[in-house]
Formats: C-alpha cells, sequence, structure tokens
C-alpha cells in the first residue's frame, strides 16, 4: 500500500497538538509547574494526540463513517438535541463507563474489562494533567514553617489552589496511591484476559501476537514497573528504582505512542457506539423499512436510503432493474431471494433436480 | 494470525436444493469454537405459505465483501485465504451496516453483545486443515467442502459457480454454490 498524508487530517493533528502545547505552556504557568523529569512522558502524550487526532480525521472521511458523522451533527444542530442529549448522557454512563454490552458475553470477561478500563482511565485522568504541569502539590506555606505542627498540603489544578488535606490523612494515602490502585486493576484485568487468550481454542485460532497479545503484556509491563517504583522506596529501601523508572517510562511511551496504530484505538472509537444507538432511535421515530419479500419490518427506513448512498459511493450498486435495490429487502428476503433464483435457473433447465 | 494448516485445495460447495431443513448444520455451527458457541448458519422456508423449501446460507466470503467496505468501524476483514472474519470484537460498534448492506444475508446483528456476529468458515477447524462443522454433519451434502474434483466427480450434472449478479453488481465469492452443468453465473434479481 503506498502511504500518502491526508491533509485534512494532517491539519487536524497538527493545530490539536499546537493547542495541547500552548495550553501544557500556560496551564503549568509558563512552566512554572512544569516537572522537567517528565518531559519524555510529555513527548509520548503530545504525539499519540497527534497520532490519534491524524487517524480519526482519516477515519472519519471513510464514506460509512462520513455518513454517520455527518447524521450526528444534524441531530446536534436539532431541536430533538435534549431529549437525545439525556439518552446519550445515561448510555454513555452505562455503555462507556460500565461498558454493559460486555457483561452478556461473559461475567468474567466483563470484570476483566472493566478493570483493565476502570484502572486505565483512572490512571489517564491523573498523569494526563501531571505530565501536562497542570496539577502539582505544594506543602502548605505555614507547614513549610514549622512542618510539626501543621502538616497540610495543597492541591493545584492550573495553577489555582483546589483543595488541602492532612498529611498522613486518608485522603493523602488514596490520593497518592491513586496510581496504585489503578495497578491492581489493570494486572487483575489482564490476567484474566490473558487467561482466555491463552486458553479457549477459538480465540487462539484467530488472535494475532501484535494485536492481541503485545497490548496486554504491556499493559502488565506499565503496572508491575509502576507498582514497583512505589514498592521499591517503600518497603525495599529503593532497590531497583532506576531500572523500574526507566522501564516504566519506555513502556508508557511505547504504549501512547501506540494508541494510533494498534488494539489501543479502539478507546477512541468505541464512543461511535453511542453514535450508533442514537442514529437508531432517530430511524425508528422517522420510520421502520418494511421487506418486500416478508412483509415484516425489519431496519429503520433511514438506514436503508443511507446505505443505498454508502454502498454507492464505495463502489457497489445494488439497484436492480425496476428501480429499487437488492438493499430493500431484509436478510431473510435476500436469502429467499437467492435460493428463489436458483429455483428458476433450474426450472429454465427443465426442472429436474440435478445432481 | 498465527501460522496455520489451512487447506487451499479444498473448497465450499452450497446446494439449496438439497436442503431438507433439518437443521444439523445450526446445531453444528454451535459447536465452532470461533463463534462463541452462538449458531450463525441461516435455515429459512423460502415462501412457507407456498412450499415447505428451506434454504441454507454461510457466509460466501466474497473477494469484494460488501459488509467489510459498509463497516464505519474497520471491524471486518480478510485473510490471506480469502475468509472474511466476522466482526472484531473491541472493534465492532454494533451499527448493522453489514447485516443490511451484505447481499447474501448473512451477517446477524446480536443484540445482548452489542456486536455483529457471523460465519467465518470455522476457522478454528479450517487452519488446522478440518472441514467446517456444518459441511461435516449435513446429511444431504447441501453443504459439502472437499476438492473441485471430488465434487466433479459426486456431481456430474452441476458446475459450480462462483459469479452472482444483483441489479447491477456482480458480486464473487469464494464460496460456490451448485448450478445446472454450465451455468457459470445467478442472477438474483
Ligand atoms: S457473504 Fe456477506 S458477510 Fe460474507 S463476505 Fe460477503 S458480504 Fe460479507
Ligand atoms: S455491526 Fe460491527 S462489523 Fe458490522 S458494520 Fe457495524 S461496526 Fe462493522
Amino acid at each position: 500500500m503506498v502511504f500518502s498524508l491526508n491533509k485534512k487530517a494532517l491539519t487536524n493533528a497538527i493545530v490539536v497538538s499546537l493547542i495541547t502545547i500552548a495550553l501544557v505552556f500556560y496551564g503549568s504557568r509558563k512552566l512554572q509547574n512544569f516537572d522537567p523529569a517528565l518531559i519524555a512522558y510529555l513527548f509520548g502524550t503530545v504525539f499519540a494526540f497527534f497520532g490519534v487526532v491524524y487517524r480519526y480525521s482519516v477515519w472519519l472521511q471513510r464514506p460509512p463513517t462520513r455518513m454517520y458523522f455527518r447524521r450526528s451533527l444534524e441531530l446536534i444542530y436539532n431541536r430533538k438535541f435534549f431529549s437525545h442529549l439525556v439518552f446519550f448522557i445515561k448510555d454513555f454512563i452505562l455503555n462507556i463507563g460500565f461498558q454493559k454490552f460486555i457483561y452478556p458475553r461473559g461475567r468474567s470477561r466483563w470484570i476483566g474489562h472493566f478493570l483493565m478500563a476502570f484502572g486505565c482511565t483512572l490512571a489517564f485522568a491523573i498523569t494526563f494533567p501531571l505530565t501536562f504541569g497542570w496539577i502539582h502539590f505544594t506543602m502548605n506555606p505555614a507547614t513549610s514553617i514549622d512542618p510539626e505542627s501543621i502538616r497540610l498540603y495543597e492541591a493545584h489544578f492550573f495553577g489555582f489552589k483546589i483543595f488541602e488535606f492532612e498529611l498522613g490523612s486518608f485522603i493523602a494515602f488514596t490520593v497518592f496511591h491513586a496510581l496504585n490502585w489503578s495497578s491492581w486493576m489493570v494486572i487483575i484485568g489482564v490476567l484474566i484476559f490473558m487467561r482466555r487468550r491463552l486458553t479457549q481454542p477459538g480465540l487462539i485460532a484467530t488472535q494475532s501476537f501484535e494485536g492481541d497479545l503485545l497490548p496486554l503484556v504491556l499493559l502488565l509491563a506499565i503496572s508491575i514497573t509502576g507498582l514497583g517504583l512505589t514498592y521499591s522506596y517503600e518497603f525495599m529501601k529503593g532497590f531497583a528504582y532506576d531500572f523500574m523508572a526507566v522501564t516504566h517510562a519506555i513502556t508508557v511511551i511505547m504504549f501512547l505512542i501506540w494508541i494510533p496504530f494498534g488494539k489501543f484505538f479502539h478507546i477512541i472509537q468505541r464512543p461511535a457506539q453511542l453514535g450508533a444507538h442514537i442514529y437508531k432511535r432517530e430511524g425508528i421515530k422517522r420510520g421502520m423499512a418494511v421487506c418486500p419479500h416478508t412483509g415484516k419490518e425489519f431496519a429503520t427506513q433511514m438506514h436503508i436510503d443511507d446505505l443505498k448512498v454508502v454502498t454507492k459511493e464505495l463502489g457497489f450498486d445494488f439497484t436492480l432493474e425496476d428501480g429499487t435495490s437488492h438493499l430493500d429487502l431484509s436478510p431473510e428476503g435476500k436469502r429467499s431471494r437467492l435460493a428463489m433464483a436458483h429455483l428458476k435457473a433450474r426450472l429454465e433447465n427443465g426442472g429436474k433436480l440435478f445432481g | 494470525m498465527p501460522v496455520t494448516n489451512y487447506k487451499t485445495n479444498q473448497e465450499f460447495f452450497v446446494d439449496m436444493q438439497r436442503c431438507i431443513g433439518c437443521k444439523a448444520c445450526e446445531m453444528a455451527c454451535a459447536e465452532c469454537e470461533t463463534n462463541g458457541h452462538e449458531s450463525m448458519i441461516h435455515v429459512n422456508y423460502i415462501d412457507r405459505a407456498v412450499t415447505i423449501q428451506t434454504t441454507v446460507q454461510v457466509c460466501m466470503h466474497c473477494d469484494d465483501p460488501a459488509c467489510a467496505n459498509v463497516c464505519p468501524a474497520d471491524a471486518i476483514s480478510k485473510d490471506e485465504f480469502g475468509v472474511v472474519h466476522t466482526a472484531n470484537t473491541a472493534r465492532c460498534i454494533g451499527c448493522s451496516n453489514c447485516v443490511m448492506a451484505c447481499p447474501f444475508g448473512v451477517p446477524k446483528k446480536n443484540e445482548a453483545y452489542d456486536l455483529m456476529m457471523k460465519c467465518n468458515m470455522c476457522y478454528d477447524r479450517t487452519s488446522a486443515g478440518k472441514k467446517p462443522m456444518c459441511a461435516t454433519v449435513c446429511p444431504t451434502q447441501a453443504l459439502y467442502y472437499g476438492t473441485r474434483e471430488e465434487m466433479a466427480m459426486m456431481r456430474p450434472n452441476s458446475s459450480p459457480v462462483n459469479n452472482f449478479i444483483f441489479g447491477n453488481e456482480k458480486v464473487s465469492t469464494k464460496v460456490n454454490i451448485m448450478m445446472p452443468k454450465g451455468a457459470t453465473e445467478l442472477r438474483v434479481d
């Protein structure tokens, strides 16, 4: 395949990367609060943003995706927007937050996926703002003068003080260990999924190392070295700390750079599922398509009409001689018509069963 | 995909005039490890009001699959053997584009999973050099998996056809449908 740069996508990606850099600059109060130790992570993150926006933009230009995107925009500028918004929020919590649709596929599968998803989201929510210098912690000024008396810590966001907490308190423990909790969640989730992938014959037959196993290995490496950082200084007097720090950085940066290309891109694509739900919801309101063969409703008319356009854009023309389309038929109708055509061919050939 | 033992000289042959609607293939399909024990094959009455004839449909594994083309999530892929795989579970957003665009009416949407699932020619078996489940149980050999030579010997008055005309569209497939001898295509409508 010849690789050619997609100009529109490139522009989007550059704009988003520049905005991110600007936000890092101003969000960290002109780099005052930026932690230079995190510079490699910052580069990795900006590259990931660039790649994600580039791929997403290319993706949106494909005919089927463009059609859904166009329909979604139409709904946003529509007066029915609020009715869909309420549905969207509910759907988001259930399907993106809790990945409800995975539960029927298997309970342990859902538990594993939920732990990985929750752990990763939590880690993103903490590390991105930290890397960007948007969040930082300082000692309360009074505490700095007399550390024994007050022992207060302050959390700042975009340079503004958000809240303060006492050192050694439950909040402090939770805040400072949040990344460890997320690591544990990811580790348990990864192990559940690895077990599936290494024991289920159907998965073994169809999975690939780089597409399915490597992402799990990478998540595991990130989580273990991440935990190792804490446990090394808390329990092992700093044993192997440098090794952990370097391995952690390398695996995290690999993960970030890989988001736009591999398995992890599904995190970015998944919310499109909500779009598909709303598309169907709106379609049902506008009316259903009835199959000319079975006489039953089978899809929304908007879906069938849009598909006729999309298939044409993709170079398929299912228009029949009478001006209708093969796509007007339901799946069952299509299967029956194929069998009827087979019968017709047999009748034209003398009508006898042939062998 | 991992290293395989896929036999490229073996092909799939379907002859719906032989289908007696026993649904043995449906049961067998549910044994396939790659669809998580859900039956993917379709057996349906053609027009129940006037005939008891049933038809059987597996995925035809199109050369240029409409299902994969219309998929907004790039969830469907074709491998080097021409097998068109079922939706990638991480990517599929359950939009049903493929279900409605497939000219043979093959993909199924599982509403609870919010996922499309379809026949992938028992890839767990065919990639190990075995025959698909349905073809091994069909009592009338409406579904047959083997070489072209075997087929020519068994069915001297039939020709395998893999070109289908749907209006203005010609679709070529990996799977064959048995037609009266000498036929080269099947015009559907
Ligand atoms: S028969 Fe339908 S599902 Fe199978 S490859 Fe062709 S378009 Fe896709
Ligand atoms: S249902 Fe899934 S596989 Fe089918 S077109 Fe939609 S996203 Fe693709």
